[in-house]
């Protein structure tokens, strides 16, 4: 699903975010990557998002060729792929609903399609009783998941997530990582950058570490599933 | 999350794939679908804060009203002018040594003309008369040992003359020998004339001006709004909106800032020509004159409206090529 090859990124201040990085995640993993602050793992997630561009290397995602892609198809990229942000980047101008229909609506889904693929994935996260709040009536743990609902309700191959649970107890941390993790049983790929490194252990999934840019641990799965 | 997602493999990130989801007719049909929105949404947002939408579609109407006024104006004064035009009349001096016989002739020879409806002799001492009599200089002009004034002929012409029939009467008149000067009354006209094709001009440079001051005041709100509603823009572009997506709303508001501070200046301008028909009947009525105020015309209306449309959705689209290009998600 994912494949980088000897990427680099270096931002314009001349500061290496990635040096000669590559990896590989297959189709239907579970990742989690880690490292210090300032490490790179939100660099990484970005180049996959071409929110950035690597300076240096071949990245394929999906099976498509991220170095050649041009600016007016990255928009039909970033369909695919489902975020979680650790500060959820929800709207509060309108409901929990809206919130979530709103890849539905930027990919031109069908009003009624859209309606039965918003409960659903709000049904999914455990909030269907709150379509019709403003998510600034939520907890923090409430509006992550609101934020779940949204990455996944296009129903994309691709789930990252950066921090989504930075600002979380510990106990509700678990309980969106079990959400991740769900997602992750249907076939869904899913990479997660995270601190918590208690947290990581605990899921038993293969874990990429990263420092100073390069990667240097690549530890597999308890179920062998890594590649 | 169900079977679906289970069919994950690595192309299914393909751009064919997600054609294939949604077939060309599918496309268009939420194509058509986003603008419907886009206009029915920013319109919303223009009537949920209404006093600052009035504010900036009152200031676009004030700009399209003013020239419109102007030029309603212009053409009424234009038609005012035509309509005074009546019968042009010509003075013709004759030289002083001209005798009344050979002017009489003259007379005669001129009547016959097309252009000549009916011409009187006045003799120099007839004008004397006249001149002592109205110009309270008697006293002045009696001690005159010698009449100054040349013997006139006053010819009235018919009414359908052009300016320009009339000057070549002119031309043709001060060409004869016993002619010493032709005067046409109708200077003025010809002066008005000068007065409001230079009138025309400064409104259309006005009319240029504040164009360009509605595409600037559009262009401002819209900037606004973009910072306003920057985290959702992010958003948006995060989840796969492309950039026609985003550009839309803003483009059907400045239509609307456009549309409605068109229909407003219709309002103003015709506000204008009610506080002003009063007056001027009153006064057309101290001429002995019937004339009416010409309003605006639907196909002026017509094309204030759609040329306000097009200013403002010209001025947002200008502020959204500035401004939403540099709003990406980092
Ligand atoms: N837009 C940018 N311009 C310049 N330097 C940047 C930019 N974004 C990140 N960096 C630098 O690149 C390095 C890696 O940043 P990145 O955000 O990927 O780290 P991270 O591993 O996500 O850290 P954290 O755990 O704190 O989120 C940091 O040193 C950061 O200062
Ligand atoms: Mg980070």
């Amino acid at each position: 699903m994912i494949q980088f090859l000897n990427v680099s990124k270096r931002y314009p201040g001349g500061f290496d975010a990635l040096s000669n990085l590559s990896l590989n995640i297959d189709a239907g993993e579970m990742v989690f990557l880690t490292g210090h602050s300032g490490a790179g793992k939100s660099t990484l997630l970005k180049l996959i998002m071409l929110m950035e561009r690597a300076t240096r290397g071949q990245m394929v995602v999906g099976g498509q060729n991220l170095n050649k892609m041009p600016r007016r198809q990255i928009p039909f990229l970033r369909r695919q792929i489902g975020v979680v942000f650790q500060n959820h980047q929800l709207l509060f101008d309108r409901t929990v609903f809206d919130n979530v229909a709103l890849p539905l609506m930027i990919a031109g889904f069908e009003p009624r399609d859209i309606g039965r693929r918003v409960r659903a994935a709000l049904d999914k996260v455990g909030l269907l009783s709150k379509e019709k709040l403003n998510p600034v009536a939520l907890s923090g743990g409430e509006q992550q998941r609101v934020g779940i609902a949204r990455a996944v309700v296009n129903k994309p191959p691709l789930l990252l997530a950066d921090e989504p649970t930075g600002n979380l107890d510990p106990e509700l941390s678990a309980e969106i990582m079990k959400l991740l993790q769900q997602f992750n049983d249907v076939g869904v790929t899913v990479l997660i950058a995270s601190h918590d490194l208690t947290l990581i252990e605990r899921m038993g999934k293969r874990k990429l570490t990263l420092e100073g840019g390069q990667l240097v641990a690549d530890v597999p799965g308890l179920g062998g599933e890594a590649a | 999350m169900s079977q679906e997602s289970q069919k994950a493999l690595p192309d299914a990130l393909s751009r064919g794939a997600s054609l294939k989801q949604l077939s060309l007719l599918n496309l268009w049909r939420s194509y058509c679908r986003h603008h419907v929105s886009s206009a029915r949404d920013s319109l919303n947002r223009l009537l949920r804060q209404p006093l600052s939408s009035l504010m900036t579609c009152l200031v676009v109407a004030i700009a399209l009203a003013l020239p419109q006024v102007l030029s309603v104006a212009v053409s009424n004064i234009d038609q005012l002018g035509q309509s005074w035009q009546g019968r042009p009349s010509l003075s013709v001096y004759l030289h002083h040594n001209v005798k009344q016989p050979v002017a009489e002739k003259l007379l005669i020879e001129l009547e016959q003309q097309e252009s000549v409806a009916e011409g009187i002799y006045i003799s120099p001492s007839e004008a004397l008369q006249e001149f002592e009599a109205h110009s309270g200089f008697a006293d002045v002009l009696g001690q005159l040992e010698r009449n100054p004034l040349p013997p006139l002929l006053q010819l009235s012409l018919v009414e359908q003359l052009s300016l320009e029939q009339v000057q070549s009467l002119q031309a043709n008149l001060q060409a004869r020998p016993e002619v010493e000067q032709v005067d046409v009354d109708l200077q003025w006209l010809q002066r008005l004339q000068q007065i409001l094709a230079l009138g025309r001009t400064l409104i259309w440079l006005l009319s240029g001006l504040l164009a360009l001051g509605v595409l600037l005041i559009v262009g401002n709100t819209i900037r606004l709004a973009i910072a306003a509603r920057k985290d959702e823009i992010l958003v948006t572009k995060t989840l796969g909106g492309t950039n026609a997506f985003v550009r839309r709303p803003f483009l059907y508001t400045g239509l609307w800032y456009g549309l409605l501070g068109g229909a407003l200046a219709l309002l103003l301008t015709e506000l204008c020509l009610f506080a002003l028909a009063g007056p001027v009947a009153k006064l057309a009525g101290s001429y002995g004159s019937d004339f009416l105020l010409m309003g605006i015309s639907w196909f002026d209306a017509g094309f204030l409206l759609l040329a306000s449309s097009v200013l403002g959705w010209l001025g947002a689209a200008l502020a959204v090529g500035r401004h939403l290009a540099a709003i990406e998600p980092k």
